[in-house]
């Protein structure tokens, strides 16, 4: 076994108000891959940004060891320069920059000011292929997608001449097949010698990449587990994050069956939508579903099958251009063209990417839980903060959002606790039919059964919810019923009895001649 | 193994930081208090560094009665404009076209009643109406059409500038009506016995005294119905004092000499007027929440074009307002009114704590920034200092009052 390469002796940081970390120990050995894991708060990030210079030298407690050596970084540039490179959740490329411009960005390969575009293109080239990443290095990176953005991430990592490379929730934005590549990649790249951080919640995905795993909880490192050992099983690793066993990872549910005869909550008939830009590709085509009260309907598909897009579409067109197909609210046909007419309905969209669409970072819990909607809270256009204040208050208990008051900003809160201020806003807006997309993405163990019991007590209550999901064991889970889609079309309805993984992924991959199946 | 998965609520929601009022000094709790809205206090504590300031350079000049009914004279106009402009900033959007429009307005109000000798009333409808008119084509084009308000307000900062030399030709055109310059330089009517105060001013800033108490004791009593935290005592008491004392030394002074300008009552009723709307409508949220992140706003069905274009509309109407104290102050209307008046407006935003991005801003802080800006200008006429070195103190003022709000928040973490 060869020795350590980074060692990170008891560290503490404070932020004012906060521990964020309390006492971490972190021991790498050279040529590893490493997964840290822990549940949102846990402080894998704040570690991490100790290790990368974000937090400086003097800022925290403790001793950080790279090669033997104690490290005093005072920003991201100087970690870099020892080869220590991190590549965050969010991705940080130019989009209208090309692949080459990216990768050299602020290290150009120039002189004197000029760029030299001729070596530019020969080196971009060169760390592509180590990548893997079939593009001409000319590309604009607006133009290819999440997952190989993120290889070229790793390139330019690369080209950094990397010796320690972190990545942080590195497959959240990808499908199985891109996560699979660069699951891949980083096994390559621990061939090459390269030791490896890699900060996940999937755990399927650290038993494949990783060599040991660390296990964070509130601000502590709990445990290193080796994974190659057989006693390290997925739940023994759960059991570590969450500090206690876990038999259940979802709530027990009866499932649903809805009374014959009673007009089902929502349909769509004949849904089909254009792709916004590229008029001529449908990427909604032709579907149709039902979801009965008190039922909750899963819709399962690889990235790009539409799930997304219909479920923007149906909520006032909020995607691509309409063409063709009614939605019916309990048997009557009801007009959804604008948010607010989806809204009137009865209709509420929980957002994949709650940052962007969700939520309103630089405001309160309070404001946010409460927008859409105010009327609720006002009279004669007046809100009433008191009456306001009262029911995010409630939210926030019902909800376990952590935080001291309900006028914290919301951009200050972990993913977890965003999440339940999201939902927290759609449910107050008391709809019958609620569409959540993705809503357990990027979030931990602990959140994610939170999450769950709260899906089960709104489909207790009678109301219709479609639940949109790239994880199939929480479709399998969760769901009623589930429908599949691929390439835009709906290709399966699979009852909770007959649903598996094999199943649901054997329809997803259906009829699409470019859709390999992955597993 | 099988713990009760449904008990385990991980580590309830901590009850840290649940109340200043839990055992800390009154000290503490102020410095607390501070700390957490330094945006607000912060800039509110350099105004009034400001004024003690230059009333020392000035031996008291600045708080004489005259020059204090002076400044609110010669500061109202910005200060209507600012406010409109914080509305326009937080909505995310800029406004360039408002000195343009004030002189434009002006021109109109000046061609109507002298001109065409229309009653000074109906005039003044009419300008507001413009006002509104042009405010409402800026705003269709920016919210309906989706022209960046940049444009738009650009173009229609040469475009009224232009119309304004067209109407005049070129020339300066008064004196108005007298009804129209008491809007400018009017105060409040004399009455009742002689005390060698102002009767009606001081009664009003006794009402205003008695309805701030009113309204504080009964919000903080509401606050403790809901079981709210709310202040401490002794503090809470503070502020009252300070409150009062603030709105009777202003009183005094103004009763002292000629009384409330008649303007300074608009303003007041414009600032607790959109103040209120800022905080509490429903409309007001919903200027925050498009600033604040756009396509959320619209997926929770905030009807944003509808909101940009009132904001726009809105921002016309007090233009038209402010173009009328201008011209009935100047009692003339001038081809090269409001020129630059944009710029003391989106000035007095950005240093009353409004953001580049949009979604943060006050009512009051728009503002404080245009009390900076104001005192500033006045203080240094009263010192003689030239115009050149004025424009540069209060570049400066500008840079060190927005640089300071971006160090506060990067100190309070990323």
């Amino acid at each position: 076994m060869a020795g350590p390469v980074l060692e990170m002796r008891s560290i503490v940081k404070t932020f004012p108000g906060v521990k964020a970390l309390s006492d971490v120990t972190l021991t790498v050995r050279q040529g590893e891959v490493h997964a840290i894991c822990g549940e949102n708060g846990a402080g894998k990030s704040t570690l991490m940004k100790v290790l990368s210079g974000v937090h400086p030298y003097g800022s925290y407690e403790g001793d950080v060891l790279f090669e033997s050596e104690v490290c005093q970084f005072k920003d991201i540039r100087a970690s870099e320069q020892h080869g220590i490179v991190i590549i965050h959740q969010e991705l940080a490329l130019v989009p209208y920059l090309s692949i080459a411009e990216n990768l050299f960005l602020g290290n150009e390969h120039a002189r004197r000011g000029l760029i030299n575009w001729n070596e530019t293109l020969r080196h971009a080239t060169e760390l592509l292929r180590r990548v893997g990443l079939d593009e001409h290095p000319e590309t604009r990176v607006a133009d290819i997608g999440v997952g190989k953005q993120q290889l070229v991430e790793i390139a330019k990592a690369l080209s950094k001449q990397v010796k320690l490379l972190i990545l942080d929730e590195p497959t959240a934005a990808l499908n199985d097949e891109d996560s699979g590549k660069l699951l891949d990649l980083i096994l390559e790249l621990k061939k090459q010698g390269i030791t490896s951080i890699i900060i996940s919640h999937k755990l399927n995905e650290i038993r494949r990449v990783a060599d040991s795993v660390t296990i964070i909880r509130d601000g502590r490192s709990i445990e290193t587990l080796d994974v190659k050992a057989p006693e390290t099983t997925e739940e023994r690793i759960i059991a570590g994050m969450v500090g206690r066993d876990l038999d259940h990872r979802f709530p027990e549910r009866t499932p649903h069956h809805p009374e014959e005869g009673a007009a089902p909550a929502l349909e769509i008939r004949g849904w089909t939508v254009h792709h916004p830009i590229d008029q001529q590709r449908k990427v909604v085509d032709d579907v149709s579903l039902q979801v009965r009260r008190g039922e909750i309907v899963g819709i399962a598909g690889l990235m790009g099958a539409g799930r997304t897009e219909l479920a923007m579409s149906v909520f006032g067109r909020t995607y691509g251009r309409y063409a063709g197909g009614t939605v019916l609210k309990d048997g009557r046909e009801i007009r959804t063209k604008s948010v607010a007419e989806a809204v009137g309905h009865g209709i509420a969209y929980v957002t994949e990417d709650r940052k962007h669409y969700g939520l309103n970072l630089i405001d309160t819990i309070n404001r946010n839980i409460s927008l859409t909607a105010l009327n609720k809270v006002a009279r004669r256009g007046i809100v009433d903060e008191h009456e306001e204040r009262k029911v995010s208050e409630g939210f926030r208990r019902t909800m376990n959002i952590k935080a001291p008051t309900v006028f914290e900003p919301v951009g200050k809160l972990s993913g977890g606790n965003q999440q339940k201020v999201v939902l927290s806003k759609w449910i107050f807006a008391g709809p019958d039919v609620l569409i959540l997309d993705e809503p357990t993405r990027g979030i931990d163990v602990g959140a994610k059964y939170e999450i769950y019991t709260v899906i089960d007590q709104l489909a207790a209550q009678g109301k219709a919810v479609v639940f949109i999901s790239s994880e199939l064991p929480e479709l399998l889970g969760m769901c009623d019923r589930i429908y599949t889609m691929a390439a835009g079309r709906l290709t399966g309805e699979v009852p909770r009895a007959e649903a598996t993984q094999e199943v649901l992924m054997r329809h997803m991959t259906k009829d699409t001649q470019d859709q390999e199946v992955t597993r | 193994m099988s713990t009760d998965v449904t008990a385990k609520s991980p580590a309830p929601a901590p009850p840290g930081g649940s109340g200043p009022a839990a055992g800390k000094g009154l000290l503490q709790v102020m410095l607390d208090g501070l700390r957490r809205n330094m945006r607000q206090y912060g800039m509110l504590i350099a105004l009034g560094l400001i004024v003690v300031l230059f009333a020392v350079w000035t031996d008291g000049d600045l708080l004489l009665p005259r020059n204090v009914s002076n400044l609110v004279l010669q500061n109202s106009y910005i200060l209507v404009l600012a406010i409109g402009m914080m509305l326009v900033i937080i909505a995310g959007h800029i406004d360039l076209s408002v000195g343009s429009l004030t002189a434009f307005v002006g021109a109109f109000a000046a061609v109507l009643t002298v001109q065409h000798g229309v009653s000074w009333p109906i005039a003044l409808v009419l300008c507001l109406l413009v006002g509104a008119a042009a405010g409402s084509v800026q705003g269709y084009l920016i919210a309906y059409l989706g022209i960046p308000s940049f444009i738009v307000t650009l173009a229609g900062m040469l475009l009224f500038r232009g119309l304004t030399e067209i109407l005049l030709e070129g020339q300066t055109l008064g004196p108005f009506p007298e009804g129209l310059q008491k809007l400018g330089n009017g105060f409040l009517p004399e009455t009742g016995p002689d005390t060698n105060y102002h009767n009606l001013t001081l009664l009003l800033g006794l009402v205003l005294i008695a309805a701030v108490v009113w309204q504080e004791v009964r919000d903080r009593r509401r606050q403790q119905e809901f079981a709210l935290e709310v202040l401490p005592t002794r503090l809470f008491l503070l502020k009252l004092t300070a409150l009062v004392a603030a709105i009777l030394v202003l009183t005094l002074l103004l009763a002292s000499y000629k009384g409330a300008p008649i303007v300074l009552i608009i303003l007041g009723a414009l600032v607790v007027g959109y103040g209120y709307v800022m905080r509490n409508a429903v409309f007001g949220r919903h200027i925050y929440a498009i600033g604040g992140n756009l396509p959320a706003a619209k997926l929770s069905g905030v009807k944003d074009k509808k909101v940009t274009f009132l904001v726009f509309l809105n921002m016309g109407v007090l233009a038209a307002l402010a173009g009328l104290v201008v011209a009935a102050r100047l009692n003339a209307a001038s081809p090269k009114a409001g020129v630059n008046f944009e710029l003391e407006a989106i000035a007095s935003s950005f240093i009353g704590g409004a953001s580049m991005s949009g979604g943060v801003g006050t009512v009051l802080g728009a503002i404080i920034g245009g009390l900076v800006l104001g005192v500033l200008n006045n203080g240094m006429n009263l010192l003689s200092v030239g115009t050149d070195w004025q424009q540069v103190i209060k570049g400066l003022a500008l840079l060190v009052a927005v640089g300071f709000d971006v160090w506060n928040k990067r100190k309070s973490g990323s």
